[in-house]
């Protein structure tokens, strides 16, 4: 670690561990996120994700590591980062009883320069329940409504658990647009994510967690584009003989069928490598349906690295 | 869906002035509460109604005059009803909704937040003090005694009550913090000398009762402007005890999460 990144650092944590009794929920985590930028934090339901941001919220004690936000350690400096920091919980945090604009006007009153309430409200379509209480809000206007109060007082850094979590796709675009605007403006935002399109597009820097451990991280072009050739798919009956229509392909190129009636086939892949493909299946009799061929996603690279289970 | 125009987000960090956070937040509060029917119907309409009750009809017997004897105790019990009931409950449940927990990650200190509550409780205290004493006045009520120890009691009274209320809401889960608070609210009814005079239970009994919080504040109200007494020292002596206690209590034990 270099100290020039240390001064760039907005957040730095490094070797962090996090038990709750027997569960290791963060086991030796370490990410920076860099001033200005936009970190997404992805992973699994369990991953570790909420206990790593609300570590650097100063909520929680760290077992063993280091957390640095704003230079500061949030554990013993936390009064001072408040001021400083924009903060979205991941559930909770709101009167059910207060009504939506009246907690955004509360929030607003304990900063020195805060927004206009009224404006971020109509940023975040909210205009229209301003007046409704919390408990009768949707789901996705309750997380719009925390939203906004983390980004109300005008903070140099946010942090932003699970923004998008069960938004439709209007008011997700509405998030992505208002993450961009702070982005623009020099806020640096960490959020966290289950969705890779919305890593992807947003941010600057993913870091990929999975069992209280970071298994990946760079840019979303690092990580799509590392070791990766692109793939073809395409649909057809399931059962094909793959093997068959591999020999008929240049060597070094690998196929799988996932799920039943899925074909992806991955390596140098060339005009010549399609028209292969298409050739093959043309003298088996074959209709290959939605073929495509594209770029590894960020998915591609998060189901490769996590698995395919379940978490519990 | 609007874009904004560049610069809107622009970082300008701060916290507000402290009277400004404080006084937002005691505001916030004192609406949460009146918007809560049940809490309007426990600190204010079940006092009313009881001081009309028990001043007209003659089912529980007093010495002397009944609006004297009852007023004090109801504005004792309308006191714990805000200062404890009340703040217990919505406490607790601010606490299981992640409210404290978001609150602390404000600029607004914790101690602000406690001052802001306390603020939003004292007012409440003014407003039930003063309507219940209209209704008494109308009924013919003459109070007596020192306006300063009537300040002073209300006010221990708060501190013992409010350290109350947020030692179970900073220890019990929201439910449990709900049923207890219910509970010591009906049991010091029967037991506080709200309803009757501690003299109606056992020598042993009513020595124990003494030492509690609401009939030694009831019992002090009673003393001051019923009989117009200056210090009621015992009262005041068990409710600083009270005081002290809980106080340190809640201090050690409060968990915001
Ligand atoms: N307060 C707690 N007490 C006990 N265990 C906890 C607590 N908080 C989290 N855990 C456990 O720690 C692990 C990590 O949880 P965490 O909430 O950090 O995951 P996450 O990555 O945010 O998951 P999700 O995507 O579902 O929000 C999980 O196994 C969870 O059960
Ligand atoms: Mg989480």
């Amino acid at each position: 670690m270099s100290s020039a990144r240390t001064a760039e650092a907005a957040v730095e944590v490094v070797d962090l561990v996090k038990r709750y009794g027997p569960t290791v929920a963060v086991n030796g985590l370490t990410f920076h996120a860099a001033r200005g930028a936009v970190t997404a934090v992805l992973g699994p339901n369990g991953a570790g994700k909420t206990t790593t941001i609300e570590t650097c919220e100063g909520f929680r004690r760290p077992d063993s590591g280091t957390v640095r936000v704003l230079g500061r350690d949030p554990g013993s400096d936390g009064r001072e980062l408040t001021a400083r920091v924009g903060v979205m919980l991941q559930a909770g945090g709101i009167y059910p009883g207060a009504r939506c604009a009246e907690m955004l006007r509360l929030m607003a009153s304990l900063a020195a320069n805060p927004l206009d309430p009224a404006d971020l409200l109509d940023k975040l379509g909210l205009a229209p329940v301003a007046t409704t209480t919390f408990r009768r809000l949707s789901g996705g206007q309750q997380q719009r409504l925390a939203l906004a109060m983390a980004i109300v007082g005008r903070p140099e850094l946010v942090f932003l658990d699970e923004p998008t979590a069960g938004l439709d796709p209007q008011a997700r675009r509405a998030t992505w647009d208002l993450i961009a605007d702070l982005r623009r403006d020099g806020v640096t935002v960490v959020l966290t994510t289950h969705y890779m399109e919305e890593a992807e597009r947003l941010a600057d820097a993913v870091v990929i967690v999975d069992a209280g451990q970071v298994v990946a991280s760079g840019s979303p072009y690092e990580l799509t584009s590392g070791g990766a050739e692109r793939q073809l798919r395409f649909r057809a009956p399931s059962g094909l003989d793959l093997d068959r229509l591999l020999s008929a392909l240049p060597v070094g190129s690998i196929g799988k069928e996932s799920p039943s009636g899925h074909y992806v086939l991955e390596g140098e892949i060339s005009p010549a490598f399609l028209a292969s493909v298409t050739a093959w299946c043309a003298s088996h009799g074959v209709l290959a349906d939605d073929l495509k061929v594209e770029q590894r996603t960020l998915e591609d690279v998060f189901l490769e690295l996590t698995g395919r289970g379940l978490r519990t | 869906m609007t874009t904004t125009a560049p610069g809107t987000f622009t970082p300008q960090p701060g916290r507000a002035p402290l009277t400004r956070m404080i006084t937002a937040q005691a505001a916030m509060e004192l609406r949460i509460t009146l918007r809560r029917g049940e809490s309007v119907l426990l600190t204010l309409i079940i006092p009313v109604l009881m001081l009309f009750g028990l001043a007209r009809v003659d089912v529980i017997d007093v010495p002397g005059s009944r609006i004297a004897f009852f007023t004090p105790g109801i504005l004792a019990l309308a006191i714990m009803s805000t200062a404890f009931t009340g703040q217990a409950i919505a406490t607790g449940f601010e606490r299981q909704y992640g409210v404290l927990k978001r609150l602390g990650a404000s600029p607004l200190p914790r101690w602000g937040l406690l001052t802001a509550k306390t603020a939003a409780v004292v007012v409440l205290e003014i407003g039930q003090i003063a309507v219940l004493s209209v209704v008494a006045l109308l009924l013919g009520w003459s109070p007596r005694g020192s306006f300063f120890t009537v300040v002073l009691l209300v006010l221990l009274g708060t501190t013992v009550f409010s350290a109350l209320a947020l030692l179970l809401a900073g220890t019990l889960r929201a439910e449990a913090t709900l049923a207890a608070a219910n509970l010591i609210w009906f049991v010091f009814l029967v037991s506080g000398g709200v309803l009757f005079p501690l003299s109606r239970f056992s020598p042993a009994v009513r020595d124990l009762l003494r030492w509690l919080p609401l009939p030694a504040l009831a019992d002090g109200m009673r003393a001051v402007l019923r009989d117009g007494a200056l210090l009621p020292r015992h009262d005041v002596a068990v409710l600083v005890v009270w005081a002290a206690v809980l106080v340190t209590a809640t201090a050690s034990t409060f968990r915001w999460e």
